[in-house]
């Protein structure tokens, strides 16, 4: 099983999400994040000093899928993501050794069905 | 009192005669005394006409006396109160403005701040602060009229009105020491510019309006609704509390400014709109009176330094920062009213129009020099009530219509408005630095610094303003950010 990390713009997730609904995908987890890459931060103005922004706001998508599935949905996720500007985000990918679903006790690929 | 009304029904008789005549059978069938039933015009009396002529003008009270005199005064004392009521409406104005412009920790306190100081200021102001103000005076203070009992319903529009007025001085402080300010301490403060100091400067520009009378109005030093009595005494000691109470955390380091901006900026927009449709009875209120309805063009005067308040100052930081700053243009709408005050009603269209514009730039430039001495005033009330009271007070010295130099080259009024502007200054920050220095080696004044990184809110008050992740995302110093400086080192 492979944990699929993508850290991506705001404006994309629906797109993503409908995308990896699409190709069968059955869950997934959202969560707010900031941070700051190539993309640095940017300086505002407030009454007349100003500051930068280092860490900017992005959304981080995680799902869990069955090995075979790994390269269709990387390539689903970068082909929704991309815009060609930096800050489009990355994406990390790891190993997992268990997954259960609670209700059920279901383990492993069966668990993530 | 016959000839009197004789002579009044005759100025009153040939034009309504007129319209009598149109009217005529109507009238007759619900004739006013129930005696004149069948009457022909020409047969009655002359108190019958009058009868007549006062019903159909309303000019009669409930007593039956014919007197336009009395609707006259029914009418003055609903707009005092119309007015009162609306600049009451600027303190919820004054609360949001300074909500918005602080952090989303603190906004609990800054409304209980607000909350108390209208509260303790009522009740103080009708027991002490009015006595001392409209009392009878020699010149300094008050002495009479203490736990005000009016004699007449004009009386009691006269005390809610100037109520509200002391009230709008004393809230101008809690946004200037906003999030660093003991709780306590600032009940003390607000206590006494509510007791003292607000009602004895008001004793000598405006003791005259009821029983006292004071040195500055004898000299004649014009102040129509308190560019310097209401404004400018608030400003001043603002900035005396600012300075006492020192920067909040965070504010300057490393000797850069960092900004603390503000969480809700539409909320202050929304209390500057409350504010402004507040300072319609604030200015044209003043005249306590509708006679000859010059409340009117005070209303014109109000909004077009209000609305190029807004444009100069929106111009000056758009040229300046390169950015329409909304915090500022907000500023630049309230600078323009405090500036427009005190000349409301002797400054033409034209040149409140120009007193408004240049109170926008100096709400900005004052803003960034004060920030720039490492004063600490998070929403700018020293610049927008402060410096621009000054500046509206000067105004009426070179622009009012009657007296102005750049009017009539005449530099008498202004040098009497320097008066005025210094003696404010002198008083309201003179004592309102020992006040608030007193009140720090007493009882404190300022918040443990735990307390101020957690937020007033938790702390003080045990409740926090907006759900919890709110409040902790916004509620550090600019979450996230570093300054300019930092950059370099950054890998």
């Amino acid at each position: 099983m492979k944990k699929i990390e993508a850290i991506v713009r705001h404006f994309k997730l629906e797109d993503i999400k409908s995308t990896l609904m699409q190709i069968g995908i059955q869950g997934m987890t959202v969560t707010e994040v900031r941070g700051f890459g190539r993309q640095k931060g940017h300086t505002e103005i407030y009454r007349g000093t100003e500051y930068s922004v280092d860490l900017i706001p992005k959304v981080k998508i995680e799902v869990v899928i069955p090995d075979s599935d790994l390269e269709r949905v990387l390539n689903a996720i970068i082909e929704t993501a991309y815009t060609g500007q930096v800050g489009d985000g990355k994406i990390f990918v790891s190993d997992i050794s268990q997954a259960i679903r609670i209700r059920t006790r279901e383990t492993d690929d069966s668990a993530l069905r | 009192m016959q000839d009197e009304r004789v002579s009044m029904l005759r100025s009153l008789i040939l034009p309504v005669f007129l319209g009598l005549t149109m009217v005529w059978p109507s009238l007759s069938s619900i004739s006013p005394a129930g005696d004149l039933g069948g009457k022909k015009y020409g047969e009655m009396t002359i108190e019958e006409k009058l009868d007549l002529v006062a019903q159909a003008t309303l000019a009669i009270d409930d007593e039956g006396r014919v007197s336009s005199a009395g609707l006259r005064n029914d009418v003055d004392t609903l707009w005092i109160c119309l007015a009162a009521f609306l600049v009451f409406w600027m303190q919820a104005g004054f609360a949001c403005v300074e909500i918005g412009f602080t952090r989303a920790k603190n906004a609990a306190n800054i409304l209980m701040k607000n909350l108390l100081d209208f509260s303790l200021g009522s009740l103080l102001f009708w027991a002490v602060g009015f006595g001392l103000m409209f009392g009878v005076s020699r010149g300094f203070f008050g002495m009479s009229d203490f736990f005000f009992a009016g004699e007449t319903n004009r009386d009691w529009a006269f005390l809610i009105f100037q109520t509200v007025f002391c009230a709008t001085a004393a809230t101008i402080v809690s946004g200037a020491v906003a999030e660093r300010i003991e709780f306590h301490a600032y009940l003390i403060y607000s206590a006494v510019i509510s007791l003292l100091i607000y009602p004895i400067f008001g004793s000598w520009t405006w003791g005259g309006l009821y029983h006292g009378g004071g040195w500055l109005e004898g000299l004649g030093f014009h102040d129509f609704a308190g560019s310097t009595v209401v404004h400018s005494i608030g400003g001043w000691a603002a900035l005396a509390g600012a300075i006492c109470l020192g920067p909040r955390l965070g504010k300057y380091r490393d000797g850069k400014i960092v900004p603390i901006p503000g969480h809700n900026i539409p909320l202050a927009g929304l209390g500057v709109f409350i504010l402004w449709l507040g300072w319609f009875g604030f200015n044209p209120g003043s005249t306590t009176a509708v006679g000859g309805g010059g409340f009117a063009f005070i209303a014109v005067t109000t909004n077009m330094a209000a609305a190029a308040g807004a444009i100069g100052a929106l111009a000056i930081s758009w040229a300046w920062f390169k950015k329409p700053d909304p915090s500022f243009a907000l500023n630049g709408v309230l600078a323009g009213l405090v500036a427009i005050t005190a000349g409301c009603d002797v400054i033409s269209v034209p040149l409140s129009l120009l007193t408004g514009l240049i109170a926008g730039c100096l709400v900005v430039i004052a803003a960034v020099v004060i920030d720039r001495l490492r004063i600490d005033d998070p929403v700018g009330a020293v610049s927008v009530h402060g410096v621009c009271g000054a500046w509206g007070t000067m105004a009426v010295g070179l622009f009012a219509s009657d007296g102005g130099l750049l009017t009539t080259g005449n530099t008498h009024q202004l040098v009497i408005q320097l008066i005025g502007i210094l003696s404010a200054f002198v008083w309201s920050f003179g004592l309102a630095l020992l006040l608030f220095y007193a009140i720090r080696v007493t009882v404190g004044l300022r918040v443990k610094a735990e307390t101020e990184l957690a937020g007033l809110d938790i702390s003080e008050h045990g409740i926090l303003a907006y759900p919890e992740a709110f409040v902790i995302d916004t509620g550090m110093p600019l979450a996230g950010s570093t300054m300019l400086s930092g950059h370099s080192k950054r890998l």
